[in-house]
């Protein structure tokens, strides 16, 4: 993300509900081969400006690390037409907001303005699209910007450093195993020309897809779409999107990191899991009720029951899971135990509740407020325009489409205790997992 | 480059209509409850702000933490329900409460789905007049605190903050940590809570902002049902405080490679009349923007921080104007340095025509982003009215914005700007500083 940002949560979930209207999506493609999502809020007269590329940290060159996030950065620099940094400074003189953020799998920019500034966000984004302009001097400065970013997201925070390394061990051969801002050795060596090839194969309208969300028409804005991006060339070096996967996992992979600042411990485990695939999000959407049932809502969880409640071996505990991801990434759980019980005794009672889970099943209340819940979750989302932008350019990088997105709701409703048993047998393989201790040093020398 | 610029300045004027800022009404409920009320029917929900006005700092000095406890465990079992089937209860009618105390406030959230609307609020009643402090959720959340308390003591913000707060405030609660410390927690117990709960939650301290699908009528009725039974005689008996901070650096030593500075010197309450003056003064100098000076001296001219920014942080006894940034230890001196340059420089020669010109148009371009969700807006509506606002500020906020003169705004620098007052607590092992 280039700019710091606050404590603002943004609510990712969305879509139609049994009691409210469906929020109202459209979507289009230019000739060129951009798409264009546009969801309507009436609410105020706002707009929420997204162009998304299908590229992330995942699709870097091996040695380039932090490529991908660097040149978020760098996309604020410059072009012929609003050049020296001054990007920012023309959507704030129109009173709007900015920023960008990358993840494994996209780079995503946005802006928040008034609706009748779209025009002018549309002609400086597809603007920038091809034509970045950049120097050695503003790459130094904002490459030292960078590793200043690192140490404090990642260096200063232990919990950071551990599942950086959880993550490279998770993944052998695919990407995902690398961190999305680099590894600082190869950051600090990123150059210039390796920001411009980049940036020159994968940022075209023919990789990326335009979301609007606000107090817009969609014709209007698939008007001003073909107008202001319709005339950006495509790039011809946009193939399939094939990064090397994962071999299958055959071993158990356990790590013990071990920092001076931790002084809240706590044991992480997580397994290779299938991610959302176009039509075909069934297993998916059973392995987040998995999650739920499991590790979600703090103490009505299972894990929460048993842990927290029952055993009283846990300060905190919990599953997470996602499966929006454009190769297959993980589902995770976490037990933070009290201070008088052990990490291995946390791993012992988390197994201990993943069996019992296996041999006596879902409780039938308990899944029904997983799913009463989820349900909540669209009518809340609504209330978010950020958010709803979000989920949708999401979930179009990571190979869905605006139809999976809609039909999402309903597929969570309809799992069956069967399909969540059936999905946790196929999970909870320990040769498919890596578990992290994370300790203080104290407890390294007992 | 012209061709966007001249873009630019067609838009300059567009106006923008805001719903909060013009269908805001004030509704009184039939026992004299009063809340700020926006009707907005588009989703089948209501968000309503709670805001109580005694928060932390009413904590004795034996018993730091136990409102901050207190409200933690709201949640936690209430009435008949213990705290399981108080959570049970709020995910089957997708209610969501959020339960924070800061210093001054106790600020609870409430989403809540039109369809479960009587269920929801009779929930919530129950966590704020009926709330059973059992022994079993006191010891376990008191755990959950102890854990962040622990980890706070390594952490190099939790450092930097809890040691500038107690140098800036000696012997006054906004010195103290809102969450307690580890013997002050262990010596709490569940009387400690009812207590704390009698002495904050008030129907004469609260303020309250809605934003949904529900019409006044009804409000007033929800007002009653969930605030009714509370007491209407709760009094605030902290003492106002200069802050106490001369120009000069605290060090911490710490082993972290990047050093975390917090500077601060006095500020501007809420009703001083300067505040918004000093508001459009600080974007200038630290706002969130790409051309505040602070920004642009240490970030983007020099690649020292990835982000530098100061508010004013007024609190209903006092006042601090404060920044923060992290800085690699070996550059974190050579950022102090240009905070403290641009701090005289500021003091000195105030802002130019086009800062103040180019902030005005962001503020009031940007202020109706605020207003993007329910939940957003009535928080705040009740943060209005804690400021003692008009019921019509949110329309006549831009043009108190386009009022600010160059010459006002630089008497106000040049009074609000103090460099022998300026004081920096850095906390890491940051090289060539030396500490005092």
């Amino acid at each position: 993300m280039r700019k710091i940002l606050g404590l603002a949560v943004l609510a990712m979930a969305w879509v139609p509900n049994v009691w409210a209207q469906q929020v109202p999506v459209t979507s289009y493609r230019l000739e060129n081969g951009m798409d264009v999502v546009v969801i309507e809020d009436h609410r105020a007269p706002i707009v929420t400006h997204m162009v998304w590329y299908r590229v992330g940290a995942a699709d870097e060159p091996v040695g380039k690390s932090g490529i991908a996030h660097f040149l978020e950065h760098l996309m604020f620099k410059g072009t012929e037409a609003v050049p020296d940094g001054i990007f920012s400074e023309v959507i704030e003189a129109n009173g709007g907001e900015d920023n960008a953020f990358t993840s494994q799998d996209y780079t995503a920019y946005y802006q928040q303005v008034a609706a009748d500034r779209l025009p002018l966000m549309m002609e400086m984004e597809a603007d920038r699209m091809r034509g970045l302009i950049l120097d050695d001097a503003a790459m130094l400065t904002e490459r030292d910007v960078v590793l200043e970013e690192r140490a404090l997201r990642t260096d200063s925070d232990p919990g950071s450093l551990f599942s950086e390394q959880r993550n490279a061990a998770q993944f052998l051969n695919h990407p995902y195993g690398t961190p999305i801002i680099g590894w600082p050795d190869e950051v600090d060596a990123l150059t210039l020309q390796d920001a411009l090839d980049f940036y020159a194969l994968f940022y075209a309208p023919n990789n990326a897809i335009l979301v609007v969300a606000g107090d817009v028409e969609p014709a209007d804005v698939f008007a001003l779409a073909k107008q202001y991006y319709g005339p950006v060339v495509p790039s011809d070096g946009i193939g399939k999107r094939v990064r090397p996967q994962e071999p299958p996992q055959r071993a158990e992979r356990r790590i013990i990191f071990r920092d001076p600042r931790v002084a809240t411990p706590y044991v992480m485990r997580t397994y290779l899991a299938p991610n959302r695939q176009p039509g075909a999000q069934a297993q998916a959407a059973a392995l987040t009720l998995l999650a739920d049932v499991l590790g979600g809502g703090g103490i009505t969880s299972l894990l929460g029951q048993r842990l927290q409640i029952e055993e009283e071996i846990a300060l905190a505990s919990g599953a997470f899971y996602s499966g929006l991801s454009y190769d297959p990434d993980t589902f995770g759980m976490y037990v933070v135990p009290t201070p008088e019980v052990s990490l291995e005794e946390a791993e012992t009672r988390l197994d201990a509740t993943l069996e019992y889970l296996l041999e006596n099943g879902v409780d039938p209340d308990r899944l029904a407020r997983s799913k009463a819940t989820l349900l909540a979750d669209e009518t809340y989302a609504m209330d978010s325009q950020m958010g709803l932008t979000r989920r949708y350019g999401a979930a179009l990088t990571s190979g869905l489409t605006v139809e999976d997105v809609q039909a999402w709701p309903d597929i969570l409703q309809a799992v069956t205790e069967d399909d969540i048993l059936a999905a946790a047998r196929d999970l909870l393989n320990i040769r498919q997992s890596v578990t992290g201790y994370l300790k203080g040093e104290e407890e390294a020398s007992q | 480059m012209i061709r966007i610029l001249v873009t630019v300045s067609a838009f300059l004027m567009a106006a923008l209509p805001l719903k909060a800022a013009t269908e805001i009404v004030e509704v009184t409920s039939p026992e004299g409850i009063t809340a700020w009320l926006v009707q907005e029917e588009s989703i089948p929900m209501v968000a309503v702000q709670l805001s109580f006005q005694n928060g932390a700092a009413q904590d004795p000095l034996d018993k730091l933490g136990a409102t901050n406890l207190m409200v933690g465990l709201l949640e936690e079992g209430a009435g008949a329900l213990d705290a399981t089937a108080f959570a049970e209860a709020s995910d089957e009618i997708g209610a969501r409460f959020r339960f924070s105390a800061g210093r001054d406030t106790i600020n609870i959230s409430a989403s809540m789905l039109t369809t479960n609307l009587d269920e929801s609020v009779a929930l919530l009643r129950l966590a704020l007049t009926e709330p059973s402090f059992e022994q079993v959720a006191f010891e376990r959340v008191r755990e959950q605190v102890n854990a962040s308390l622990r980890s706070d003591e390594t952490d190099p913000q939790s450092i930097a903050g809890n040691a500038f707060r107690a140098m800036s405030f000696p012997d006054h609660p906004y010195g103290r940590p809102v969450d307690g410390t580890l013997e002050t927690m262990a010596a709490l117990t569940t009387a400690d809570m009812f207590e704390a709960h009698r002495l904050a939650l008030g129907r004469n301290n609260v303020f309250i902002g809605v934003v949904g699908d529900i019409t006044p009528e009804a409000l007033g009725t929800l007002l009653d049902d969930l605030l009714g039974d509370l007491p209407d005689d709760l009094s605030d008996n902290i003492s106002g405080i200069e802050p106490v901070l001369e120009a000069g650096l605290t060090a911490i030593d710490f082993a972290t490679p990047q050093s975390v500075i917090v500077f601060s010197q006095p500020g501007l309450k809420r009703d001083h009349p300067d505040y918004l003056t000093a508001f459009v003064l600080n974007h200038i100098m630290g706002g969130r923007s790409s051309t505040a000076r602070l920004n642009v001296e240490v970030r983007e001219q020099r690649g020292l921080t990835y982000g530098i920014s100061s508010l004013l942080l007024p609190y209903r006894h006092s006042a601090i104007y404060m920044g923060q940034f992290s800085s690699g230890n070996e550059t974190a001196a050579e950022a102090v340095a240009i905070v403290q340059s641009e701090w005289a420089k500021m003091a000195q020669n105030g802002v130019t025509a086009e800062e103040l010109e180019i902030a005005q148009r962001y503020l009031t371009g940007a202020y109706p982003l605020r207003f993007d969700g329910n939940a957003k807006i009535a928080g705040i509506l009740a943060g209005l009215q804690i400021a003692k606002l008009p019921i019509t500020y949110i329309a006549e906020r831009n043009d108190l914005v386009n009022a600010v003169t160059l010459e006002e705004i630089n008497r106000v620098a040049s009074e609000l700007f103090q460099p022998d007052k300026l004081r920096f607590v850095i906390v890491g092992q940051p090289v060539g500083l030396p500490a005092e």
